[in-house]
């Protein structure tokens, strides 16, 4: 089942997702990351990376969430792989203390 | 004398010279993290099989196949034509690392851990007691297990273990052959399994069922056996006060999510099915038999401590369980090489943010380590490739320490040639791979891997030979 940004990823783009990809799957946007579904292997690395659990694997998304997997999908098509990790945006640290962790 | 003439090192004509020793995940990604940079790099993979990949060869079970898949990505950075791959070529043995450190401006060892954690209980010598790692390098084809035994007629199996090598112990125990048939297991493993007489596996872990390192889609995966049911005891769902401080810790996800799991399988009636015992709070304090196994004596745990720091203490409650096989899956450990600083405690080399360094804190020129050799072994892929990355910043960093020059590759290449080592090349693992996928199809599998070093040698040698 493929895995994909949710919401909590808008804004922050904290990237520590990219450089736990073992195969370059997470492209970027100037306001957050999505994972192209066709590359990702489901090994979960970036869940426990990603510091405002922005990543699920499909499975485990709620129903509200669902349409997610489309959005990675067509989005990820649309901005250029990143592997490395950038800084994350501006005003990150105040979103993630807002979203609780 | 200083050297005017010559071109800053990394830029061309002065290409950064590196040898990386391991072909697994964590060696991979520091070739591709200088292949990565901005400088010109000239890197050189040494691996101490004749084949690439580690523990995604032979570790990763092979019914997960879509995780081994990574390997096409290892190709890609193997085919970069920077990147030369040295097979068959033992760090320690056929070359030294002080050689190393003279031909090359930096070295990254990321050797993994090829060692493995001892439970050091009465009886662990005993016939039928084997480490989890001998099981999965055995079934994966690894050359050093390929010739092992184990006793599959045994009826109770017990694995001990909280982490993801323990469930994949226990799904290739359970799974039918059918059910592994298309895979790429190593063929003497799955006739070992067709006559297995296993109906009763016990996971048994001294923690508690939220501290459990199991990844929540390893576990899930429990639940989808056909032949086998994972049963729990409801009385381990209930949790101290400090457990359910974890549970509800929001940066602890995996371990709400494992318990979610858990308690499914917990509601689940038995319906006939073999069962898979998951013992939580439980460990074993020794083991029992004439020469070989016959029991193990359990002693159950208490969680004793604050949150997240929590322990496990023997509460003097002990059970004696018939089993005739046992697995420890208690993790895997680094093992020392010659020269180079270890921290026998840890089971890692001593290490800086992957700088290496003796036990004073003393630099070790030229030396670096990523992977599990490096942090211990915890992680998954992934993990390491974040890792190595770090590694290679680091040494990146330290250019102007590494400036002397160096011979690189062409002083390896004449080395191992005056020594008449078989070098096995990219290109000729790419003959011993085609020849392991013909051979799969002959048999309706993915592959059927060589394993064996001298067949592996000799599939090259056919090739070659047809080149010709």
């Amino acid at each position: 089942m493929p895995h994909v940004v949710t919401d909590n990823c808008n804004s922050c783009r904290y990237t520590d997702c990219v450089t736990t990809c073992p195969v370059a799957c997470f492209h970027l946007s100037d306001e957050r990351a999505y994972i192209d579904p066709e590359v990702c292997i489901d090994c979960s690395a970036c869940i426990p990376a990603c510091p405002v659990h922005a990543i699920v694997e499909s499975i485990d998304l709620e129903p509200e969430q669902q349409h997610w997997i489309e959005i990675n999908a067509r989005e990820a098509k649309r901005y250029p792989v990143v592997s490395g990790k950038l800084p994350p945006l501006n005003g990150a640290d105040a979103r993630r203390s807002e979203l609780g962790y | 004398m200083l050297d005017f003439t010559r071109a800053e090192l990394g830029t061309a004509g002065n290409p950064l010279k590196v040898a990386v020793v391991g072909s697994g995940p964590s060696g991979f990604y520091a070739a591709e993290a200088l292949l990565q940079s901005r400088l010109t790099v000239e890197v050189d993979i040494i691996e101490r099989l004749p084949v690439p990949y580690g523990l995604v060869r032979f570790g990763v079970a092979p019914d997960h196949a879509k995780l081994k898949s990574v390997t096409a990505v290892f190709q890609g950075i193997a085919r970069d034509s920077r990147v030369r791959y040295f097979g068959n070529v033992t760090l320690g043995i056929d070359i030294s690392i002080h050689q190393l450190t003279e031909m090359y401006h930096g070295v990254v060892v990321s050797t993994g851990a090829s060692g493995d954690q001892r439970l050091n209980i009465e009886g662990e010598e005993l016939e039928g007691v084997h480490a989890a790692r001998d099981f999965v390098g055995w079934y994966n084809g690894h050359p050093d297990c390929a010739s092992y035994h184990f006793d599959l007629s045994q009826e109770i199996v017990t694995v001990v273990g909280q982490g993801n090598v323990a469930i994949d112990v226990c799904r290739i125990l359970s799974k039918s052959v059918d059910e592994l048939r298309g895979t790429d297991i190593a063929e003497h493993a799955l006739d070992a399994l067709a006559g297995s007489r296993v109906r009763e596996i016990h996971l048994v872990g001294r923690r508690g069922p939220v501290q459990a390192k199991f990844t929540s889609k390893e576990l899930r995966e429990l639940g989808t056996l056909e032949g086998w049911q994972p049963v729990i005891d409801p009385k381990d769902l209930e949790l101290n006060a400090a457990s359910l401080e974890e549970l509800n810790n929001p940066n602890l996800a995996n371990a709400k999510k494992n318990f979610e799991i858990l308690k499914g399988f917990a509601e689940k009636p038995l319906d006939g099915r073999r069962p898979l015992y998951l013992d939580f709070l439980q460990t074993p304090v020794s083991l029992s038999g004439d020469h070989r196994l016959r029991a193990v004596t359990l002693e159950r745990q208490r969680l004793e401590g604050d949150a997240l720091n929590q322990v496990a203490r023997a509460t003097g409650e002990r059970v004696v369980r018939p089993s005739g096989l046992l697995f420890r899956s208690v993790g895997y450990r680094g093992k020392e090489m010659p020269g180079v600083p270890f921290d026998d405690k840890r089971g890692v080399i001593r290490n800086k943010d992957g700088r290496v360094v003796d036990a004073s804190g003393q630099r070790f020129p030229r030396l670096y380590t990523s992977g599990w050799i490096k942090r211990g072994p915890t992680g998954i892929i992934g993990t390491n490739r974040a890792c190595s990355v770090d590694t290679v910043a680091r040494l990146i960093e330290d250019l102007p320490m590494l400036e002397a020059a160096r011979p690189g590759r062409n002083a390896l290449t004449e080395y191992l040639g005056q020594r008449q080592q078989r070098v096995v090349s990219f290109a000729d693992w790419l003959s011993i791979e085609q020849v392991e996928l013909d051979r799969g199809r002959e048999r309706k599998k993915v592959a059927e891997k060589l394993v064996s070093v001298s067949e592996m040698l000799a599939a090259t040698d056919v090739a070659e030979r047809a080149a010709a």
